[in-house]
């Protein structure tokens, strides 16, 4: 399994040669009768952590399973990816996060990751078992009752004190639910009004965000803001961080590219929360990512099977598949970019904040052989019926991303060569 | 014209066009004997996933007088609650052999979502807080009866915008036909993006019913749900009526015989005084016949060329 990759740009960089022995890790010599992998034109960055994605197993593996969502992320360049919590039944106990951990191992291309519900059957109430998901082999450190807003104040104080005692995080989606309620799903502005479909303000986010900061500050914790999607929420995060405030926070692929105008068509694909904004949001996403305001790219990739979003606009599901077109999508968004920066926001800093010591490392010997080879010059043409994921909920079908990701190494393990899913 | 989504589908010769044969409909009304043969042999469903006895009775009344078999189906709660699929359903009724599709649906986009899902053609009536064309087109049919063109008459919209369905394809519609038109409302019940959206669209709006009637050349209520109150919109029914009812003191404000419209249901006491409802100048009986017209019309249009 010992592995010569030859002639990559390492982070487009410089040039070089990685070494991988037998156990997986990158070693300064040449091992004997290893394979080659010629990567000439490539660039080599670590492996892509996503902080968030949605497997639907345990609950409704028809839309995605751990094995299926697995495979998309090793076509997306992953080698790591945090499983969101909201599956059925919730990941809200030691066995239930082990359950899914193990089921990561099974399928075995990338590390998957579990994390744990904040409050017990994401009901907002009373806290999950934390502290024993996080003791458990499973070793959750993340939490999130993602698809829905920790909006008690005070249990949301209790959380982010309590998982101070192991070093966790609560990353938070921030939703004020009396400001944007169960059916809020376009932007509020002026095309919600013209379609009469119900609005989602950015300030129904930026109000948690701007409170959930405040708690961080006076519990002395940690705090991740999940998916952010307005540039109020990044003027709060540039402000808390100034303070010297322990928040991070992600954005999604698709709100650094995608704006609400896309549901002038009410087509349920491009229904997603937070929904897509205007292009002022974008714009100060994209440039909050940059600057780091924005500490990472984060998919919240969210599969969902056919009949599900085949309903009235208001009634369909929320969420668009994103692991194997993310770092398409944020080449695409962001070409000025250096790939240095990608691997930041795409690999060192989520391997940071989820904890993941194998991750997001150095090109260097001593780390663990978590590799992804990039064509940087090829254009995609995103098929969504071309993709290892279960579902076809893709908003980029038919359109042409920049880069394309050539191989994925995981541990050591090819787990993608030339663009497929290797033996 | 395939299908009848939205205002938006519609140019003015289109409008005249609907105008006109709505007018040759209404006539059919007064005879003895109403029924046309236009539409025999076509099937017609009014598929209605909400509440409606005006509008579905009106479409079915249309389709029957132009001879269409027209079957109803209340399909209320069917879809989601029985986890089906709209497009499941919609498929499963339309391969019965549908010519015509009309519906209803508490969900705003519903009908433009069916359009591209189904063969036949299909009528809006009514999507969630979305459009309801057959709506706008029977008000300014009714209101050019009085008026005659509408080309610079100035219009306004009073009640609640936000979730109005029939202020949005009237706004429209209006304008098309040349009118003035000003949407009146307290700043809660304004949809959001008001200000870009009148702005680009041509239209005015306002806060000041007192200051909008005596300049209307037609007035233009809209229902206002109570419980619109618990989600914070206005404080009291009676509030509500004091600042933006039409009360028998505005009624003194309006210049004389200008038309007064509703769409029904109206919630006499609330955004309209009964003495307001049954003025002389009120013309929303007049309405429900328009409606039964233009609706003729419509399915004429839609579903009577097709087969030669």
């Amino acid at each position: 399994m010992s592995l010569v990759i030859t002639g990559a740009s390492l982070l487009g960089e410089r040039t070089g040669d990685l070494y991988v022995d037998d156990a997986g890790v990158l070693v300064d010599e040449a091992p004997a009768g290893a394979e080659t992998i010629d990567a000439d034109g490539l660039v080599a960055l670590p492996g892509l952590v996503d902080l968030h994605t949605h497997l639907r197993e345990p609950g409704r593996e028809d839309a995605e399973t751990v094995l299926t969502g697995s495979q998309a992320a090793a076509l997306g360049g992953y080698t790591a990816i945090l499983a969101m919590a909201n599956t059925s039944p919730v990941t809200d106990t030691a066995e239930a996060a082990t359950r899914v951990w193990e089921l990561g191992r099974e399928a075995g291309l990338v590390h998957v990751q579990p994390v744990g519900a904040v409050t017990r059957g994401l009901a907002g109430e009373e806290l999950a078992e934390l502290g024993l998901m996080h003791r458990s082999r499973a070793g959750v450190t993340v939490f999130s009752d993602d698809g829905k807003c920790v909006h008690d104040a005070r249990v949301m104080r209790r959380a982010l004190e309590y998982v101070k005692a192991f070093g966790g995080v609560v990353s938070q989606h921030s939703q004020d639910p009396a400001l944007a309620g169960p059916s809020a799903c376009c932007h509020e502005g002026e095309l919600s009004g013209r379609l009469g479909l119900p609005g989602w303000p950015g300030i129904a986010e930026e109000v948690i965000v701007a409170r959930d900061v405040m708690l961080a500050r006076h519990t002395g914790s940690r705090v991740h803001v999940a998916h952010v999607s307005t540039a109020g929420s990044v003027e709060v995060l540039r402000w808390a961080k100034g303070q010297g405030i322990d928040v991070t926070a992600e954005v999604t692929p698709h709100h650094l590219l995608l704006t609400t105008d896309l549901l002038a068509g009410y087509d349920p694909t491009f229904k997603v929360n937070p929904p897509l904004r205007p292009q002022e949001d974008v714009d100060a996403l994209r440039a909050a990512l940059a600057d780091g305001t924005i500490d990472a790219v984060a998919t919240d990739h969210a599969p969902h099977a056919r009949h599900d979003k085949e309903h009235a606009f208001v009634d369909a599901a929320f969420g668009m598949v994103g692991l194997e077109t993310a770092l398409g999508v944020v080449r695409t968004a962001l070409p000025d970019l250096s790939w240095a920066d990608v691997a930041r926001v795409m690999s060192v800093t989520p391997a940071r904040i989820a904890g993941l010591a194998d991750h997001g490392r150095p090109l260097e010997p001593g780390s663990p052989a978590n590799v992804v080879l990039v064509d940087p010059s090829a254009t995609v043409t995103v098929d969504r019926d071309a993709s290892a994921s279960l579902s076809r909920n893709n908003p980029w079908h038919g359109r042409g991303l920049t880069s394309r990701v050539v191989h994925t190494v995981h541990g050591g393990r090819v787990t993608v060569r030339d663009g497929a899913l290797a033996d | 014209m395939k299908h009848l989504l939205s205002i938006d589908d519609l140019g003015t010769d289109d409008i005249a066009q609907l105008f006109e044969t709505a007018a040759d409909m209404h006539d059919v009304q007064s005879r003895e004997v109403k029924k046309l043969p236009a539409l025999r042999g076509r099937t017609v469903v009014n598929m209605f996933f909400e509440d409606s006895t005006r509008t579905r009775s009106s479409f079915e009344i249309a389709g029957k007088w132009l001879s269409a078999d027209v079957i109803n189906v209340s399909a209320k709660g069917s879809s989601t609650s029985k986890g089906e699929s709209l497009r499941d359903t919609v498929l499963t009724v339309c391969a019965m052999g549908v010519d015509g599709l009309v519906i209803r649906h508490p969900a705003s986009g519903a009908a433009v979502q069916v359009s591209e899902w189904v063969d036949a053609s299909v009528v809006n009536a009514g999507d969630g807080m979305h459009e309801h064309p057959t709506q706008a087109l029977l008000d300014a049919y009714t209101l050019q009866r009085h008026l005659g063109s509408l080309e610079g008459r100035h219009v306004a919209i009073i009640g609640d915008l936000t979730h109005s369905r029939v202020f949005r394809s009237n706004v429209q519609c209006l304008t098309k036909l040349g009118a003035r038109v000003t949407v009146v409302a307290p700043p809660t019940l304004m949809p959001s993006g008001v200000a870009s959206w009148s702005a680009a669209a041509g239209f005015e709006t306002s806060y000041d019913v007192d200051a909008v009637l005596p300049e209307a050349d037609a007035v233009m209520m809209l229902r206002v749900q109570r419980e619109r109150m618990s989600g914070a919109y206005f404080p009291s029914p009676r509030e509500y009526t004091v600042g933006y009812g039409l009360t028998r003191n505005r009624l003194a404000l309006l210049k004389p015989d200008v038309p007064i419209c509703h769409p029904g249901p109206m919630n006499r006491g609330l955004e309209i005084a009964a003495d307001a409802a049954d003025a002389a100048q009120s013309v929303v009986l007049e309405q429900v016949s328009s409606g039964l017209a233009i609706r003729m019309a419509v399915l004429y249009h839609l579903l009577a060329g097709e087969e030669a």
